[in-house]
């Protein structure tokens, strides 16, 4: 896809090899693992009760050099407590070390610090936690019914955060429609990142700072975050994300264990560093997507949604997630339920509440991967229930017409929702697909098509954050950007890349911007020092903001550099091109910029007043947001006797705007598909009645393999938005928004001739075939 | 994830290795492939005080056949039965079980000893040792015994073994050409431990079947056996409704634990497909 000969090289849109990645390969990245070697070890004794007492915390005899800290010794520093300005929001205390009381299996109650890791794992070991335990609640129903065990005194009955929406027309339209009701679950997640958490923290003796290197994705914001808890000047830390070996969300909130570091680090002058093992990760990081919806739709006898009610309970576990807080899950519920499709009317109750399990925190899709599942499960079974093809009743409800206004009174900016599905229906070849259904049918084989038909709200600023009137309103992103005197481009930017290939694409859009090679750009990222305040890496962000934001610092630098090329060359301003690292003048006079920028630095006189003293620029970009879209398709085979699916096939139509790197883009989208595949067929944190957790390791919690994904074919459309300045859209999580959908309807569709409809996710085997069990007793 | 301490030793002879487990007995524990004793230490679900490794052993490795057996060294990896070690039917079927053990990196390292001392009533050597009434050869510093497997087999995680104990062999019967096997499981992942586990062999005489034995894995305790299977193939001729009817009777007659993965009553119905599709293999 190279530029056309008489045209300037196009960098925006070309599948070049990501710059991150020959590091990589090469196994030399730097993950915090290898930065805290030699450092002290901390490891943290978790609380093996859901709820209960401390009565006291028995110590073995400490050889020298170690240490065992507990919540009495970290009296002085503040709880981690994010908050809501409506919402009836209840801010909850989340302590850095408890003193009186445990809340989940897993919150961290002692630290140890030793030598050595295995000294330290040694002291943990030998520490013994004296826990009166309470009756703990842990299942979301019953901690959301009445008489269920109070989790926290403020929030009497364990809700946290409570939205309701009803738009005056909605009853009417109730009463004369035909409802179509469905009860839906959504079984709890970890996003489980190939790296794990992780800090590192070092003490300066000679400055008094610390600096934390932290598998993080929002490092200033952890840096705001830990610096309150502390009460330390936030000049005094230095907060580093260096290479990220994934987020997926649970890498966002603040977490008590970075708050420890730090203070240890301070307080005894020295380096130390946790390395969370993946037991501790899947017990004691942050979980997701434990809900409950019921959905009624309402519709006409034409199939048309005319309303739609929902009522939405999240588990948020024990504490409020920060910064977000835990009205991420509900209240994105609350916001974003019609999806792609058109709503007048719309109700809608949603509540977070707390349990005596390990905290929610947002994992890629936060709600919305439960959200289309529920929609598109909607359309199926109204599609029967009204005798309509669940194409056709799609293409009635789709919005078409843009810009749409949802009754939440977001603002649906230029896609398509319809072309995306007609394609989709195109590639996957519908009625060809029948006929091999049927004639599998007839030799006892079940194969399935699933639809999926998804929006994705990407590249939203501080409006959407402020609607949910959180006190930290993320948003911006500020990029300063630079060329050096040698000629290279720095750029700095407030996102936080975890494996997204930022430096590659946006090293691309500035190139585009200033006519240089991307080999000749650097972006720096991660670390608080070096970089602008900024939100970081989440809610398929940071092509679009960051993205954003540095098309316009680029833009300002290539002004920069034309204005000096103009004096330099003696030509106007307003002809010069670059282009291939030259500035160019009509008549062929042209000067590299290299030249330039050595001149602008280095030379003096009155040269300098005309062309300035430096090549600095920054921008900050702040936009409303944009919708990208997408179509899934999952065609699976199901196995009647043990339930077991396997995907035969997996189409994606997607429509992410202009893309400025397609192969990026495809990563982006069949990574998040294998994550809902996870979701839809396999991942389920599963607790016992009292809080205790089943599924401690990857043989319990069981993310697919390369056996269980299969090759993910993307196609795309390109709907170039006037929303934002790229014409581009995010495109990082609609993946692991759509599969979950896309797959158990192809489950379902498999098994038309059972009737078996399901409407938890993940569809387990042993589920699928005990709702094949169940229609077969059922059935005559 | 770091072990708590322990004591080392490489012993480099049979006698060696016995007469330090004569010494440190209870205190001590094999280490062979490692692969389900590494992680039990590093989880500390398992503390012992003094590994002894028998790497370094020599001959306990390989395969021969011997009177009608199929002698396997315990620390025979489970990589060697990839490709058949034998000629005939035990051979393919050896291959078949082998590909459904965890990953390459586990297969190459862990060992068929490991597995059947170790006793995880999922592990698929412990339904084939099972299923196909296998001896298990011990050796001690006093002497050395052979323990049918009906015996050796207690309950989840115990053998027969006494903690003097070292596993030499395990003996499997080697069947001719009139006899079939077939094995099946269900596992959630590729390489993940099964949910339920058949295994068959059938042999067959003037078109029915005369001999037959059917083990099961993952479904309680121990591997078992299922006398209802066998039953209800012998004498009969084998056909698609036969290989259904001894599923149906074979699960019957079971009653599987549960647990977050499997219900009782799911691994009931997938004994009864494992059976019938480990026979459908067998007669393919
Ligand atoms: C991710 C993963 C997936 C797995 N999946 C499967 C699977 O699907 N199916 C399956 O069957 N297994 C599976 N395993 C287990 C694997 O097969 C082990 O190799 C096997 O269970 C033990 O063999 P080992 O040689 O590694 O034994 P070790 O781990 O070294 O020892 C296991 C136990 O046996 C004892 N022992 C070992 N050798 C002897 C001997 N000669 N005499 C007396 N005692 C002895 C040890 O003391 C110890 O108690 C899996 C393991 C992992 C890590």
């Amino acid at each position: 896809m190279a530029g056309l000969p008489d045209e300037p090289m196009n960098w925006i849109g070309r599948n070049i090899p990501r710059l991150e990645d020959p590091a990589l390969v090469r196994g030399e990245g730097r993950f915090v693992a290898d930065i805290a070697v030699g450092s002290r070890a901390v490891v943290f004794v978790r609380s093996p009760v859901a709820a209960g007492v401390i009565r006291g915390i028995e110590k073995p005899d400490l050889p020298r050099g170690v240490l065992v800290i507990t919540g009495g010794d970290v009296a002085a520093l503040k709880p981690i407590v994010p908050r809501l300005g409506r919402f009836n929001y209840v801010a909850i205390e989340q302590p850095i070390l408890p003193r009186d009381r445990v809340h989940y299996v897993g919150q961290p109650v002692v630290a140890v610090v030793a030598p050595t890791q295995r000294e330290a794992e040694d002291i943990a070991d030998a520490v013994f936690l004296d826990i009166e335990p309470e009756q703990a609640v842990v299942d979301l129903d019953s901690a959301a019914g009445p008489g269920a065990p109070v989790v926290h005194p403020m929030a009497p009955t364990n809700t946290i955060v409570e939205g309701r929406i009803r738009t005056p027309g909605l009853d009417a339209v109730l009463a004369e429609s035909t409802i179509v009701e469905i009860d839906v679950r959504s079984r709890r997640q970890n996003a489980s990142p190939m790296e794990t958490r992780g800090g590192a923290a070092s003490f300066d003796k000679a400055s008094g700072r610390v600096s934390l290197h932290a598998s993080v994705q929002m490092p200033h914001m952890l840096r705001t975050g830990i610096a309150d808890c502390i009460g330390m000047p936030e000049a005094d830390l230095r907060v580093v994300a260096p290479d990220v070996g994934g987020g997926f969300g649970q890498k966002m909130s603040l977490f008590p264990e970075y708050v420890l570091l730090v203070w240890l680090a301070r307080k005894y002058r020295t380096e130390v560093a946790w390395i969370e093992d993946r037991r501790e990760n899947l017990i004691a990081s942050a979980h997701s997507r434990d809900q409950h919806h019921i959905v009624r739709g309402a519709f006409d006898g034409q199939g048309v949604m005319r309303g739609l009610d929902v009522e939405i309970l999240a588990n948020i576990g024990a504490f409020s997630c920060y910064p977000t807080t835990c009205g991420v899950e509900p209240l994105m519920a609350l916001a974003e339920y019609a999806g792609p499709y058109k709503v007048a009317e719309y109700g809608t109750h949603a509540r977070g509440i707390t349990t005596n399990t390990a905290v929610m925190a947002p994992y890629r899709g936060v709600s919305r991967p439960v959200v289309s599942f529920a929609l598109e499960r909607l359309m199926e079974v109204a599609a029967k229930r009204l005798n309509i093809d669940p194409i056709e009743i799609r293409r009635r409800n789709l919005v078409t017409v843009f810009p749409h206004r949802t009754p939440t009174n977001m603002v649906l900016d230029e896609a398509s929702y319809l072309e995306t599905m007609e394609k989709a229906v195109e590639v996957a070849d519908l009625p060809g697909f029948r006929a091999r259904q049927q004639a599998a049918r007839e030799q006892g084989r079940y194969l399935g098509i699933g639809f999926s038909v998804i929006n994705e709200r990407t590249g939203y600023g501080t409006p959407a954050f402020a609607a949910r009137s959180m006190e930290i309103t993320p948003g911006y992103e500020r990029v300063e950007i630079c060329m050096t005197p040698s000629g290279e481009v720095e750029a700095r930017i407030g996102a936080s890349p975890h494996g997204q290939g930022l430096r590659t694409t946006l090293a691309q859009i500035i190139a585009e911007e200033v006519g240089v090679d991307v080999q000749r750009i650097r972006i720096i990222h991660g670390d608080t020092d070096r970089t602008p305040y900024g939100w970081g890496t989440f809610a398929s962000r940071s092509l679009v903001i960051a993205g954003g934001a540095s098309k316009l610092a680029a833009g300002k630098l290539a002004q920069k550099l034309k204005r000096a090329a103009a004096v330099l060359l003696q030509g106007e301003e307003s002809q010069v091109r670059l282009e291939a690292g030259m500035a160019l003048i009509p008549g062929g006079a042209s000067i590299s910029l290299d030249t330039i920028a050595r001149t602008v630095y280095h030379s003096a006189g009155p040269i300098s007043e005309k062309i300035g003293y430096d090549l600095n620029e920054a921008a900050t970009y702040d936009p409303e947001g944009t919708f990208s879209n997408a179509c899934h398709v999952a065609v699976v085979e199901v196995d009647a006797e043990t339930g077991n699916t396997r995907i035969l096939r997996y189409i994606v139509v997607e429509d992410a705007g202009r893309l400025i790197n397609p192969m990026i883009v495809d990563g982006q989208v069949q990574g998040g598909v294998a994550q809902g595949i996870g979701n839809a067929l396999l991942e389920e944190i599963i607790y016992d009645a009292d809080g205790n957790i089943l599924t401690g390791s990857f043989a319990d919690f069981i993310p697919p393999t390369m056996a269980e994904v299969p090759d993910i074919e993307v196609h795309h459309l390109a709907t170039l938005t006037g929303a934002t300045v790229l014409q581009a859209k995010g495109v990082g999580e609609g993946g692991s928004i759509a599969a979950p959908a896309a797959v158990i309807n192809a489950i379902c569709d498999a098994l038309q001739p059972f009737g078996v409809q399901l409407f938890e996710m993940p569809a387990t085997p042993q589920r699928v075939r005990a709702a094949i069990r169940a229609a077969q007793e059922t059935s005559p | 994830m770091k072990p708590a301490a322990f004591a080392y030793h490489r012993p480099e002879t049979r006698a060696e290795a016995l007469a330090l487990l004569a010494e440190h007995g209870e205190e001590a524990k094999i280490i062979a492939g490692g692969q389900s004793l590494v992680p039990a230490m590093n989880f500390r679900l398992a503390r012992p005080p003094i590994l002894i490794d028998i790497n370094a052993v020599p001959g306990l490795d390989g395969v021969r056949e011997e009177a009608g057996q199929l002698v396997i060294g315990a620390r025979t990896r489970h990589a060697t039965f990839e490709k058949p070690v034998t000629a005939g039917p035990l051979g393919t079927l050896l291959a078949r079980v082998a590909a459904n053990i965890a990953h390459t990196p586990i297969r190459s390292r862990g060992s068929w000893g490991g597995s059947v001392s170790h006793a995880d009533p999922a592990s698929e050597w412990c339904c084939v040792t099972r299923g196909l009434e296998a001896e298990l050869v011990a050796e001690s510093a006093t002497g050395r015994r052979s323990i049918p497997a009906a015996d050796f087999f207690q309950t989840i995680f115990t053998t027969a073994l006494r903690p003097d104990e070292l596993l030499a062999e395990i003996r499997l019967p080697l069947f001719g050409p009139d006899w079939h096997c077939g094995f099946a499981e269900y596992a959630r992942r590729a390489g993940d431990f099964a949910l339920a586990m058949a295994v068959v062999a059938c042999r067959v005489e003037g078109g029915v079947i005369r001999e037959a034995r059917v083990g099961l894995g993952g479904i309680a305790s121990t591997p078992v056996t299922s006398p209802e299977a066998v039953a209800a193939l012998l004498g009969q001729a084998p056909s698609p409704a036969l290989f259904a009817a001894a599923g149906a009777a074979g699960a019957a007659a079971t009653d599987p634990d549960g647990d977050i993965h499997a219900s009782g009553e799911y691994r009931q119905d997938l004994v009864k497909a494992m059976i019938r599709r480990a026979l459908v293999q067998a007669f393919a």
